[in-house]
């Protein structure tokens, strides 16, 4: 009977979550579209998620790529299937690597700070003075950062499969003596629009779920710094998870075969 | 709308209940505050205080119970309607909750810029002013709150209170934390801004010289409720047993705090 009860509350505090989150994102949504607008806050969280990631994306997606390369040489070798590289590497930046490693990247750079500095505004109670100064928290913090997640993440992962196809490039000609232009041309020879598309919609999706972990974890911490410290973590890992599963689905919807 | 007779009173509070999970916090709170009366409400920490200009604000909703602002009920607000009944308030914080990513006169001129649209330079000419008027000088507006010590802070936080001239100003233990100096000029200044508007004023405070300099009314609130309510003068002789203790600030009398032995 204890173990019984035990699994329903369990059930119960998940269910009550779930919908918490659900009425969070429907308000959350809901305000994007609704006046008054707050440009200033939508281009300094453009600025934070687009900018200041290219260094830590740009790398990731340059070693990523490089390590592609080598690794399907040295395993593509042993069925004299070498040619194959710069085809793999494009196909593997652009459908999966490169919206999933820059969105994990973002997670952790930007879902985290989002979590902090509204966790913290919550606690100092900097968002219940935002209300009583005729400012919804909601169209102030919330909207500017799923809209800036949701544009800047598709921008992103288009530099990261630049960088990550020209990392595969460098090793390729470089390291595996291959033939500049005719990796070029491999590399454009199977490339479809599909693969580039269900990317970057991948990139959106994940934007938009790291930036509302972000805010939710965020706008619902209580207790000082140890509620916030809390709030960052559970932002970030429930970020990555999320990204990982709408990955899974996100493909199986675009390239399922039957 | 006709406007409301005198005899309406600003703020009335009717038997208002609000709890955390198992924990009751308000139990059955009735207020009045008339307009442009001063009301300091005096009461031990945890008592909800804080909680209970929450529920007045719609930050919090309470359990059960009525709120009446000019005579309108506004517990049952729909989130618009609520919008605009928040632009007749203003709130000086306990901890002041500057925005931090913002500069000192960005600050003070948030209400103006967001609320009422007012272009920048205009908004940014009055917050300076706004800010000589709780005695910071202009070269103040340009940092960043975390450069301002805890009674600058304070004043950083009336001044965006009093920005937009609001008809009622809520102040959250104004001068907790700051040395007798600095507390009565916190003081003063509030008693000049609240004269100067012509606002309904609400304080919450336990430092008992300020609320002899602020209070037109004082009511004490324990485990709750509102268990005394009286003009500032009667303080002294409210013949109340749990106030007596509480303006003399003896350990021992009818409020008990929970001390274990070790
Ligand atoms: N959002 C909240 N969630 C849970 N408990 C709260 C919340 N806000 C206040 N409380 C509790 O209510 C009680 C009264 O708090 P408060 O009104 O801040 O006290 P004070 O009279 O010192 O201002 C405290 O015990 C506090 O723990
Ligand atoms: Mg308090």
């Amino acid at each position: 009977m204890g173990f019984l009860a035990a699994t329903g509350r369990a059930f119960l505090v998940f269910l009550e979550a779930t919908g918490r989150l659900a009425l969070f994102t429907g308000s959350a949504v809901s305000h994007c579209f609704r006046p008054p607008f707050y440009p200033r806050q939508i281009l300094r969280q453009m600025i934070d998620i687009g900018y200041y990631s290219l260094p830590v994306v740009g790398l990731t997606a340059l070693f990523t790529g490089m390590v592609l390369a080598l690794q399907s040489y040295s395993g593509f070798s042993r069925f004299q299937a070498e040619g194959a590289i710069a085809t793999v590497v494009v196909l593997s930046v652009t459908r999966e690597l490169g919206p999933v490693l820059a969105g994990l990247m973002v997670a952790g750079r930007i879902g985290a700070a989002m979590a902090a500095e509204i966790g913290t505004m919550r606690v100092t109670e900097q968002i219940d003075a935002l209300s009583t100064l005729s400012t919804n928290p909601f169209k102030y913090l919330v909207a500017p950062r799923l809209l800036a997640g949701l544009c800047m993440l598709p921008l992103l992962v288009v530099v990261a499969d630049i960088i990550g196809v020209f990392g595969g490039f460098l090793v390729g000609v470089y390291r595996l003596d291959f033939n500049a232009s005719s990796y070029i041309n491999r590399t454009w020879e199977f490339l479809q629009p599909l693969d580039v598309i269900s990317g970057l919609v991948k990139a959106a999706v994940f934007g938009f779920v790291i930036s509302l972990m972000g805010c939710y974890h965020g706008y619902h911490s209580k207790g000082g710094a140890q509620g916030v410290g809390a709030a960052t973590t559970n932002a970030v890992v429930s970020a990555s998870i999320m990204l990982l599963v709408t990955n899974y689905l996100i493909t199986g919807l675009f390239f399922s075969t039957k | 709308m006709t406007p409301a007779p005198l005899t309406v009173p600003k703020i009335a509070l009717r038997n208002v209940h609000k709890s955390f999970g198992p924990k009751t916090v308000l139990n059955g709170i009735d207020l009045e505050v008339a307009k442009g009366e001063s009301l300091v409400i005096i009461g031990g920490s945890g008592t909800g205080k804080s909680v209970m200009l929450k529920c007045i604000l719609g930050l919090l909703t309470p359990d059960t119970g009525s709120i009446h602002v000019d005579g309108q009920e506004t517990t049952r607000l729909r989130p618009r309607e609520r919008e605009k009944q928040l632009h007749k308030f203003g709130m000086l914080f306990q901890g002041a909750a500057l925005f931090d990513s913002l500069t000192v006169w960005e600050n003070v001129a948030f209400g103006l810029i967001q609320g009422a649209h007012m272009p920048r330079a205009q908004a940014k000419e009055i917050a300076v002013a706004k800010l000589g008027a709780v005695g910071l000088t202009p070269d103040v507006a340009e940092l960043s709150p975390s450069e301002l010590s805890g009674g600058m802070q304070k004043r950083v936080g009336l001044a965006r209170a009093i920005a937009d001239e609001p008809e009622i100003i809520f102040f959250d233990e104004p001068t907790t934390g700051l040395d007798p100096i600095m507390a009565d000029v916190i003081n003063e200044l509030i008693v000049q801004c609240v004269k100067d508007l012509g606002a309904t004023a609400v304080t919450i405070t336990h430092d008992m010289a300020s609320a002899r300099k602020i209070a037109d009314r004082i009511a004490m609130i324990y485990q709750g409720r509102i268990i005394w309510t009286g003009p500032a003068k009667d303080i002294d002789h409210s013949g109340h047993a749990h106030v007596d203790q509480f303006v003399h600030g003896r350990a021992d009398g009818p409020i008990q705090m929970q001390i274990r032995a070790l």
